[in-house]
C-alpha cells in the first residue's frame, strides 16, 4: 500500500485501474465522471504500451474495450447512465464472447438526459441485463473513495479470473468527493490469457472471439456454459458489509453512498435503544442473497432506502420471501435522502 | 503434374457457404493471397463483420473476432492499441460500414487508425434479403425499395472513399470493382498495398470493393458483373482517392 492522499473517487478509480495493470482505456466525456478520462490521458501516454482514446461514442468505446481485451490487455472505460445506455449492445457481445474488461458507471439522475445529479436508478438496467440475452454482469458498489479503488483494483481480478466484464456503479457523488485513499501497489503478475487471447497464429491454431452460435443446441450449451460460471460467481464473489446488525431487529439495506446516510439514522436509533443495524450490499450481482435471509428471523422488518423509485428492493423481497415486512424508502431524480427523513421513514413503522 | 495455381495458405478447404458469382469469395481468396505473399498471416487478426461474411472465420487460417453490427473499426483500433505488431483486417459490408457503422469509420479514419479496412459494396444489405442500402443507386429495386429508390424520400447513394478523403489521416483509400480482369487484378493489388502499408506502420488504409450480389439483385452472375461495369461505376467512380506517406507532401488524387 502507498502513503495516503486526498483525491476525488473518479480519480482514484483511474489510478487504481493502472495500478491494477490497465494500460488502454477508452472513453467519452459526460459528466460527472470526467476526471476519469482526464486523468488516463495525463497518465497513459507515460506508460510503455499504454494509450488513451477518446472515442467518438460511447458505442465506439465498449466495442474498442472489445478489441483491446481481446488481444489480451486489461482495458476499461467508465461514463455515466446515459452513455451506459448506449454500452450496452457492446456490454452483450462481451458477456457472450467472454471477454474480460471492466466498465465504470458514474451514476447520475434519469430517465433522458435527466441531470448531473446523483441516482442509483441503473440498477435495473446494469443488475437485470440492459443488454440483450441471457448474461449476467458483475456489479460492485463502491461507498467511499477507499472503496473506489480497492473495487476497481479487484474488478480487473474477478473479470480475467471468469473471463467476464464487471461494473462498478458508483453515484455521481462519490466520483466527485474526496477522500483520503491509499492505493495497492502496481501489479506485475497477470492470469494467463494465452489459451483464448488473439496474439496471432505462430505458435498455435486460429483462435475465434465470437458471440454468434447459430446452431441453437450449441447456442444453447454455450449459455450454459455462461451460467455454469455464473453459478460459480455467486459462490464465490457476494460481498456486503454489516453495521451494528448483531441482534438487530430493523434491517437497513442500502448501497452505495447512501449506506453512509444511513448509519447516522442507525447512530441515531441506537442512542434511543432501537436496536438497528445495516447490511450493506457490496456485490449487486451476485446479490448477498443469503446474508439478507440470514436476518429474517431476528428482524421486526427491512427497510430498504435507495436513490430510484426502488429498485434493488425488488431483490430484497425476493430473498425475503414475504417472511417479513420490507418497507422502501427512496428519493429520485438526483436527490439525495437527508438522514432525518430517512429516520422519520423508519419511525414510521415502529 | 505440377500445380501452377495453388490455393492459398490463409484458406482452409471448407466449402465457402457464399452464393454462386458472390463477391466476397473472390477477395477472401485476394486478401488471404496478399496476406501469405507479405509473410503477414501468423500476425493477422481478422474481423468479421455483421453480414454475409460473419462466417469469414469459417475459411481464414488466422485468428478471428466477430465484431458488432458496423462496431468492425473499434475493436480494430483496440486490438491494434493494445497490440501494434498484429496486422488488422476490418471486413465490413455497405450495410455494416455505411449505415449502421457510420461513425465508427469515419473516425478510425480520422485519427489514422493503422488498420486496413476492406470495404465490400454490393449496394445492398446483402445478409438479410437485399433490402436497401445507404449505397443503393437511385432507382435500384429493392425488398424495401420496390419501386426503386427514390432520392425524394430515400436520399442518394453514401459515397464512402470521397467521404473519408475528405479526412487528413487516411494514407490510402482506392475504390476498385470484381467486374473484369484487369479490375481484380487492380483489386489485388489495393488490398495487399493496404497490408503492406499497415505493416509499414503507415496508417489508415480502406480499398472499397464493388462486388456482385447476384442472389438480391436478381441476376445471373455474369448479368450482375455486366450491372457493375453499367451501372455502379458509373455512380462509384474507380480510383485512387488517397495515396500518401507519412513523409511525402499532402498530394490530393481526386
Ligand atoms: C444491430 C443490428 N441491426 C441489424 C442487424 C441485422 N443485419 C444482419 S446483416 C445486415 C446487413 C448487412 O449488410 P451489408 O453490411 O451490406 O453486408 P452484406 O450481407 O451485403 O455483405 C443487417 C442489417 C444486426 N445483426 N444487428
Ligand atoms: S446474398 Fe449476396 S452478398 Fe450474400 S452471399 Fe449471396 S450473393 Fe453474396
Ligand atoms: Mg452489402
Amino acid at each position: 500500500m502507498s502513503k495516503k492522499v486526498l483525491m476525488k473517487g473518479n480519480e482514484a478509480v483511474a489510478e487504481s485501474a493502472i495500478r491494477a495493470g490497465c494500460k488502454l482505456y477508452f472513453g467519452y466525456p459526460i459528466t460527472p465522471q470526467s476526471e476519469i478520462p482526464e486523468y488516463m490521458s495525463r497518465k497513459l501516454p507515460q506508460i510503455p504500451g499504454g494509450a488513451y482514446i477518446q472515442a467518438e461514442t460511447e458505442v465506439s468505446a465498449i466495442n474498442m474495450v472489445y478489441g483491446a481485451a481481446s488481444a489480451g490487455a486489461r482495458a476499461m472505460t467508465t461514463s455515466s447512465s446515459p452513455g451506459i445506455s448506449l454500452m450496452m449492445e457492446g456490454i452483450s457481445y462481451i458477456a457472450c464472447a467472454e471477454v474480460p474488461c471492466v466498465i465504470v458507471n458514474v451514476m447520475r439522475g434519469g430517465p433522458g438526459l435527466g441531470n448531473i445529479s446523483p441516482e442509483q436508478a441503473d440498477y435495473f438496467q446494469v443488475v437485470k441485463g440492459g443488454g440483450h440475452g441471457n448474461y449476467r454482469l458483475v456489479v460492485l458498489a463502491p461507498s467511499s473513495v477507499q472503496e473506489m479503488a480497492d473495487l476497481t483494483y479487484d474488478a480487473f481480478d474477478i473479470a480475467d479470473r471468469y473471463r467476464v466484464p464487471v461494473m462498478l456503479v458508483a453515484e455521481g457523488n462519490l466520483g466527485q468527493m474526496m477522500e483520503p485513499v491509499e492505493f495497492k501497489e502496481l501489479k506485475t503478475e497477470f492470469i494467463d490469457k494465452s489459451d483464448w487471447a488473439l496474439t496471432g497464429t505462430q505458435n498455435h491454431e486460429p483462435k475465434i472471439i465470437t458471440s454468434i452460435l447459430l446452431d441453437p443446441e450449441t447456442m444453447e450449451k454455450h449459455i450454459h456454459k455462461l451460467y455454469e460460471k455464473y453459478a460459480l460467481i455467486e459462490k464465490n464473489e457476494v460481498r456486503f458489509e454489516e453495521y451494528l446488525t448483531d441482534g438487530a431487529e430493523i434491517i437497513i439495506i442500502a448501497y452505495g453512498l447512501i449506506s453512509r446516510v444511513a448509519r447516522n439514522v442507525v447512530d441515531k436509533l441506537r442512542e434511543e435503544g432501537i436496536k438497528a443495524g445495516i447490511l450493506r450490499p457490496v456485490s449487486l450481482w451476485p446479490f448477498p442473497n443469503e446474508a439478507i435471509k440470514s436476518k429474517i428471523k431476528q428482524a421486526k422488518f427491512f427497510f430498504v432506502c435507495e436513490m430510484s423509485m426502488g429498485q434493488m428492493v425488488e431483490d430484497v423481497r425476493l430473498a425475503v420471501n414475504g417472511a417479513k415486512p420490507v418497507h422502501f424508502f427512496g428519493r429520485c431524480g438526483g436527490v439525495v435522502p437527508t438522514p432525518i427523513e430517512m429516520y422519520d421513514n423508519v419511525k414510521r413503522y415502529l | 503434374m505440377e500445380k501452377i495455381f495453388k490455393k492459398p495458405k490463409g484458406l482452409n478447404d471448407k466449402t465457402m457457404h457464399y452464393c454462386p458469382g458472390c463477391g466476397h469469395g473472390i477477395v477472401h481468396k485476394m486478401i488471404a493471397q496478399s496476406l501469405e505473399e507479405l509473410n503477414l498471416l501468423e500476425r493477422t487478426i481478422f474481423i468479421s463483420p455483421v453480414g454475409c461474411a460473419v462466417f469469414a472465420y469459417w475459411y481464414f487460417n488466422t485468428d478471428h473476432i466477430q465484431a458488432a453490427h458496423g462496431r468492425a473499426p473499434s475493436a480494430a483500433t483496440g486490438l491494434k492499441r493494445a497490440n501494434p505488431e498484429l496486422i488488422i483486417v476490418s471486413y465490413q459490408g455497405d450495410g455494416d460500414l455505411a449505415s449502421a457503422g457510420t461513425a465508427e469509420i469515419v473516425h478510425a479514419a480520422a485519427r489514422g487508425e493503422n488498420i486496413s479496412v476492406i470495404f465490400i459494396n454490393n449496394a445492398v444489405y446483402g445478409m438479410t434479403g437485399g433490402q436497401m442500402a445507404p449505397t443503393t443507386l437511385v432507382g435500384q429495386k429493392t425488398s424495401t425499395s420496390p419501386f426503386g429508390r427514390d432520392p425524394h424520400f430515400a436520399g442518394h447513394p453514401l459515397k464512402v472513399c470521397e467521404m473519408l478523403a475528405t479526412t487528413k489521416a487516411p494514407r490510402y483509400i482506392e475504390r476498385t470493382s470484381l467486374d473484369s480482369i484487369a479490375n481484380l487484378n487492380r483489386t489485388k493489388k489495393a488490398v495487399k498495398k493496404s497490408f503492406d502499408l499497415q505493416a509499414k506502420g503507415e496508417g489508415f488504409s480502406l480499398v472499397e470493393v464493388l462486388s456482385p450480389c447476384p442472389t438480391n439483385w436478381g441476376m445471373s452472375p455474369p448479368e450482375a458483373m455486366d450491372w457493375i461495369a453499367d451501372k455502379m461505376i458509373k455512380e462509384y467512380p474507380l480510383g485512387v482517392f488517397r495515396d500518401e506517406r507519412a513523409d511525402s507532401e499532402v498530394k490530393n488524387d481526386l
